[in-house]
C-alpha cells in the first residue's frame, strides 16, 4: 500500500506542476485562437486537439486544473474550517447557544440560494477580471457549503465532551487550550476530512453550473467545471472521447488524495 | 463486488439511453417550450413558449402560409382592405365553433379586436394596430359579416392578423375556449403543457375528415438543448426547433431522425453600446459609445466569416442589416460589413483615439476596455463573445465577457441601464418592417441601445422614426420600401446595432412525423400543425414498437 501511495503522492505532484506551471510548459495562452485549426482531432501538434475555436485543448486543459484544484480545495477548506468552528463551538458551549447554532444551520441550508446568488451578481461589477471572477465563485462556494457539516460535527464534539479520557485530561488539569488542541481537534479530523471530500468534487462541479448565473468562470478563462459541460452529451463523447480528459484528471486526482489521506485518517481514527 | 452488482452497473447506463418502446400513445406529438409560457392569454403573449401555445390553439381570421408566404383564409372565408389600408371588411364561414361548443360570430371577432385596442390591457399583439391614437370602430352587418375601420392605416394586415386569435365574447371559459387545432388541456409549472385536440375546429381535408388528425400535443419544460437532442434521439421528443449547428450536424447521422436545413432566417444576432440617458456609466465610456467612428470601427473589426464558419458551422450568413439580403424588404445599396482592422484603427485615430503599447486609449488617457453582456445559457452566444474578445484585441480593445442568466440581463438592457455593451438575438416573425416599429421607434421600450426616449436624442433617431411612421401608415408596398429603405441606410451609417449574422432555420424531427414541410418562417416546424400526422397514428405500430415485440 505504501508503494501505491508514492506513486498517488508523485502523479498528485506531478499534476498539480504541470497546472501551475502551465504558462511555462505551454506555448500561447489558453484563448490563443487559431482559427484555421479549429475542431481538430487529437495529433502531434495539439495532442488532444482544438475546441471550436481552435484553442488548443491541453492547454486549456492545464490553466482550467490549475483554476479549479487550487481554488476548489480552497472553497472546501473555508467550508470544512466554518462547519468545524461552528459545530464544535456548539457542542462545547451546548443549551442555548447550541439550538440557536442549529436552528442557523437549519435556516441557511433551507435559503434559496438561487436567488441570493442572482443578488450577488448584480452587485458585482461587470468589467472584472476572469481571475478575480473566479476567485468570487469560490470563495461563495466556500461560504455557502459549511451547513451540512455541521450536525455531524457538533454530535462528534457532543460525544467526545462527554468520553472517558477527555473528563480524565480535565481532572489532570489540562486548560481548555490545549484540551481542545490535542485532544479535541484529532478527533474532530476524521468528520472533517470526510466534509472536505465530499465537498470538494461538488464545488468543481458547481462551479460549471454557477456558470449559468453568470457566476462562474468567464469566457476565455477555463476551468475543469466548464470543460466537462462538454461531456453532457453522450453521443457526442463517444465519437470523440478524448472530451473526457478533463472528468478523469478531476478523477485521478480525487483518487489519489484519498489514497495519500488514508493512512492519516486511519491514525485519527484509532485515538 | 458480486456478479449480479457489476452486471447492473455495466446495465444501467445502457438502460438510460434505451428508447422507450412502449406506452407511447398512438397520435400524441410531443416537444419541448424553452421555458414557462408567461401567458396563456394570447391578447397577453410576449414571449416565445407564449407564441407557440398561441399558435397551436389560437384560431385566426387569416393565417399566412409559411412557405408560400401568401395569406390563406381562416376563420374569415373572404376578406377586403380598403386602398387607404384603414378598413378591413370579412366575412367568417358559417357554423364555426369554439372548442367548449359556444358559436364564434362576428361579435366575438368584435370583442377581440377592442380589447386589443384597449389602452389598460397594454396587449402587445395590438401595438401594431395602435399606430396612431384612436379607436376602432366596428360595423356588424350580421353575425357573419362585419366591417373593422382602424384608426389610421394597418400596414401588412393580413401578417398582423395571423397573430390574432380571436376569443370568444360569451364562454364561461374564457381564454380557455379557442377556435385553433387544439385546446389547453393541462398545464404543471415546469413539467409540461398538454393540449388536446378541438373537437370543433373549422378545418376538414380534401376527404372531409375534420382536422387535426393528432390527439393531443404534450410540450416538456426543457431548458438545455443537448438534453432536448438526447430526448430527440431517444425518441421521447419528434421535434426540436432551432438546433445548434453543433448538435444538428450529429443529428444529421441520425437514422430515425430528420435534420434539416430550412435556410437563412430573419432573425438576426446584434451587438450594441449602451447609450441610455440614464446609463451608469462614466462619461468617458459614454462619450465612446456615442461616437459614431467608434461604433463603425468596432463592427470593422468583428470578423463575421468566422463567426459563420467556426460557430454556426457554415449555416448561417453574415448580416449586412436587420433583414437578411433574402427579403424584399432589404435595401440592395446596403454595401455590407466588411472585415477591416486597418480601417478600423484610421476610424479610431480620425475619432482621437490613440495607441500607446498595442492598448487603445482615448483623448483623455483613459484605456478602451469594455465589458459585453450576454445570455449565460447560449454556447453559441459565448462562443460569438469568445471570437469578437480576440478580434477587438487586435485593435487594441479590451472585452470582459459577462455571461449572465436572461431575466438579469434583460433587467439591465431594458430597465437598470447597467451594461456597456449587449450580444443578443432579434427573433422576426416575418420580415415585414412593420414587426420592427418596437424595435426602431426612439420611444419604444425595446429601442435597443436608449429606450423609452421622451424625444429622438439625435437628428438621425428622429429621421427613422419618421421613416417608420411613414412606412406603418401606407398601403403603397412602393412608399412602404422606400420609407424602410431609409431606415437601412441610417442605420448602416450610424451603427446603433452592429448587426453579425443571420442564422439558417436549423431543424430537427422524427421520421415518424408525417407531411411535415421545414420552413425558413417562424414556427419552422409546426406552420401546418393541424394537417401533421405520426406514422404510427390510427392504431398502426411504428417500426420499432413493432420490432420490440
Amino acid at each position: 500500500m505504501k508503494a501505491v501511495r508514492i506513486s498517488c503522492l508523485a502523479a498528485l505532484l506531478g499534476i498539480y506542476a504541470c497546472a501551475i506551471g502551465a504558462g511555462v510548459l505551454t506555448r500561447g495562452g489558453y484563448a490563443q485562437q487559431d482559427r484555421e485549426h479549429a475542431g481538430e482531432r487529437p495529433g502531434a501538434v495539439h495532442w488532444l486537439g482544438t475546441d471550436d475555436l481552435g484553442r488548443d485543448r491541453l492547454v486549456r486543459l492545464l490553466y482550467g486544473a490549475r483554476t479549479s484544484l487550487v481554488l476548489a480545495p480552497a472553497a472546501a477548506l473555508l467550508a470544512t474550517a466554518l462547519a468545524t468552528a461552528i459545530g464544535s463551538a456548539a457542542a462545547l458551549m451546548g443549551g442555548g447557544v447550541e439550538r440557536a447554532a442549529l436552528y442557523l444551520t437549519d435556516v441557511v441550508s433551507s435559503t434559496p440560494w438561487f436567488f441570493a446568488l442572482l443578488m450577488v451578481r448584480a452587485v458585482l461589477p461587470l468589467n472584472v477580471d476572469p481571475a478575480l471572477s473566479v476567485a468570487i465563485t469560490f470563495a461563495i462556494l466556500g461560504l455557502l457549503g459549511w451547513p451540512q457539516g455541521v450536525r455531524p460535527m457538533a454530535a462528534r464534539s457532543g460525544a467526545m465532551i462527554h468520553s472517558e479520557f477527555l473528563q480524565q485530561a480535565r481532572a489532570a488539569g489540562i486548560g481548555p487550550m490545549r484540551l481542545l488542541a490535542r485532544h479535541l481537534a484529532p478527533n474532530l479530523a476524521p468528520v472533517a476530512a470526510a466534509h472536505f471530500w465530499a465537498t470538494l468534487p461538488v464545488f468543481i462541479l458547481a462551479e460549471a453550473n454557477l456558470s449559468l448565473l453568470g457566476l462562474g468562470v468567464a469566457e476565455p478563462l477555463p476551468s475543469l467545471g466548464n470543460l466537462m459541460t462538454e461531456i453532457r452529451d453522450f453521443q457526442n463523447v463517444a465519437q470523440h472521447p478524448w472530451l473526457l480528459a478533463p472528468a478523469l484528471l478531476l478523477v485521478a486526482v480525487m483518487g489519489a488524495l484519498q489514497a495519500i489521506s488514508q493512512p492519516v485518517r486511519s491514525s485519527y481514527d484509532c485515538t | 463486488m458480486t456478479a449480479h452488482k457489476a452486471a447492473f452497473l455495466f446495465l444501467l447506463p445502457a438502460c438510460l439511453f434505451q428508447a422507450p418502446l412502449s406506452g407511447q400513445p398512438g397520435s400524441e406529438l410531443r416537444l419541448s417550450l424553452r421555458h414557462d409560457p408567461r401567458s396563456f392569454d394570447p391578447a397577453l403573449v410576449d414571449e416565445d413558449a407564449g407564441e407557440t401555445i398561441r399558435y397551436f390553439t389560437g384560431g385566426v381570421l387569416i393565417r399566412m402560409n409559411r412557405v408560400t408566404q401568401k395569406a390563406e383564409a381562416g376563420l374569415a372565408e373572404s376578406w377586403k382592405v380598403s386602398p387607404d389600408g384603414r378598413k378591413l371588411r370579412l366575412k367568417l364561414r358559417a357554423g364555426l365553433r369554439f372548442s367548449d361548443g359556444t358559436p364564434l360570430t362576428t361579435d366575438d371577432v368584435s370583442f377581440t379586436f377592442q380589447r386589443l385596442m384597449d389602452p389598460a390591457l397594454n396587449s402587445p399583439t395590438g401595438d401594431a394596430f395602435r399606430s396612431s391614437a384612436g379607436t376602432v370602430a366596428v360595423d356588424i352587418q350580421s353575425p357573419l359579416e362585419m366591417a373593422v375601420t382602424f384608426p389610421a392605416p394597418v400596414a401588412s394586415i393580413e401578417r398582423v392578423l395571423d397573430q390574432v386569435a380571436i376569443q370568444s365574447a360569451r364562454s364561461a371559459l374564457k381564454e380557455r375556449a379557442v377556435a385553433g387545432p387544439f385546446a389547453l388541456k393541462e398545464y404543471k409549472a415546469g413539467a409540461f403543457v398538454l393540449l388536446e385536440r378541438n373537437p370543433n375546429y373549422w378545418r376538414k381535408d380534401a376527404k372531409g375528415q375534420r382536422l387535426p388528425y393528432l390527439d393531443a400535443v404534450r410540450f416538456s419544460i426543457q431548458s438545455n438543448r443537448e438534453m432536448e437532442s438526447v430526448r430527440l434521439r431517444r425518441g421521447e421528443l419528434q421535434m426540436v426547433d432551432a438546433v445548434d449547428p453543433e448538435i444538428f450536424d450529429r443529428l444529421k447521422a441520425e437514422p430515425a431522425v430528420v435534420a434539416a436545413d430550412a435556410g437563412a432566417t430573419t432573425d438576426v444576432e446584434m451587438l450594441w453600446f449602451n447609450q441610455a440617458n440614464g446609463a451608469q456609466l462614466p462619461e468617458y465610456k459614454k462619450a465612446w459609445f456615442r461616437s459614431r467612428e467608434f461604433r463603425q470601427a468596432i463592427s470593422a473589426a468583428i470578423n463575421r466569416s468566422d463567426i459563420v464558419r467556426l460557430v454556426y458551422r457554415g449555416y448561417a450568413q453574415p448580416a449586412a442589416g436587420p433583414l437578411p439580403p433574402s427579403s424584399v424588404w432589404f435595401n440592395a445599396k446596403l454595401r455590407g460589413p466588411a472585415y477591416d482592422p486597418a480601417r478600423a484603427r484610421r476610424w479610431l485615430e480620425s475619432a482621437g483615439f490613440r495607441y500607446a503599447g498595442g492598448q487603445l486609449r482615448d483623448a483623455g488617457g483613459n484605456a478602451v476596455v469594455f465589458s459585453i453582456v450576454t445570455s449565460a445559457s447560449s454556447n453559441v452566444r459565448a462562443k460569438i463573445a469568445a471570437l469578437i474578445q480576440q478580434d477587438l484585441q487586435t485593435i487594441g480593445v479590451r472585452v470582459n465577457i459577462a455571461a449572465l442568466e436572461f431575466r438579469s440581463l434583460i433587467q439591465r438592457i431594458s430597465e437598470t441601464a447597467d451594461y456597456e455593451a449587449c450580444l443578443l438575438g432579434m427573433v422576426n416573425v416575418d420580415d415585414d418592417p412593420n414587426g420592427q416599429m418596437n424595435v426602431w421607434l426612439s420611444s419604444s421600450a425595446n429601442h435597443p441601445w436608449n429606450p423609452s426616449e421622451k424625444a429622438p436624442a439625435t437628428a438621425w433617431e428622429a429621421e427613422v422614426d419618421r421613416m417608420m411612421a411613414a412606412q406603418s401608415s401606407s398601403a403603397d408596398p412602393r412608399k412602404r420600401k422606400q420609407a424602410f429603405d431609409r431606415v437601412q441606410e441610417v442605420v448602416e451609417e450610424q451603427a446603433p446595432v452592429i448587426y453579425l449574422i443571420n442564422p439558417h432555420a436549423l431543424v430537427a424531427y422524427s421520421t415518424e412525423v408525417r407531411d411535415l414541410v421545414p420552413a425558413p418562417a417562424r414556427p419552422h416546424l409546426f406552420w401546418n400543425i393541424d394537417r401533421l400526422s405520426l406514422g404510427n397514428s390510427g392504431g398502426a405500430l411504428n417500426a420499432r414498437t413493432a420490432a420490440a415485440r
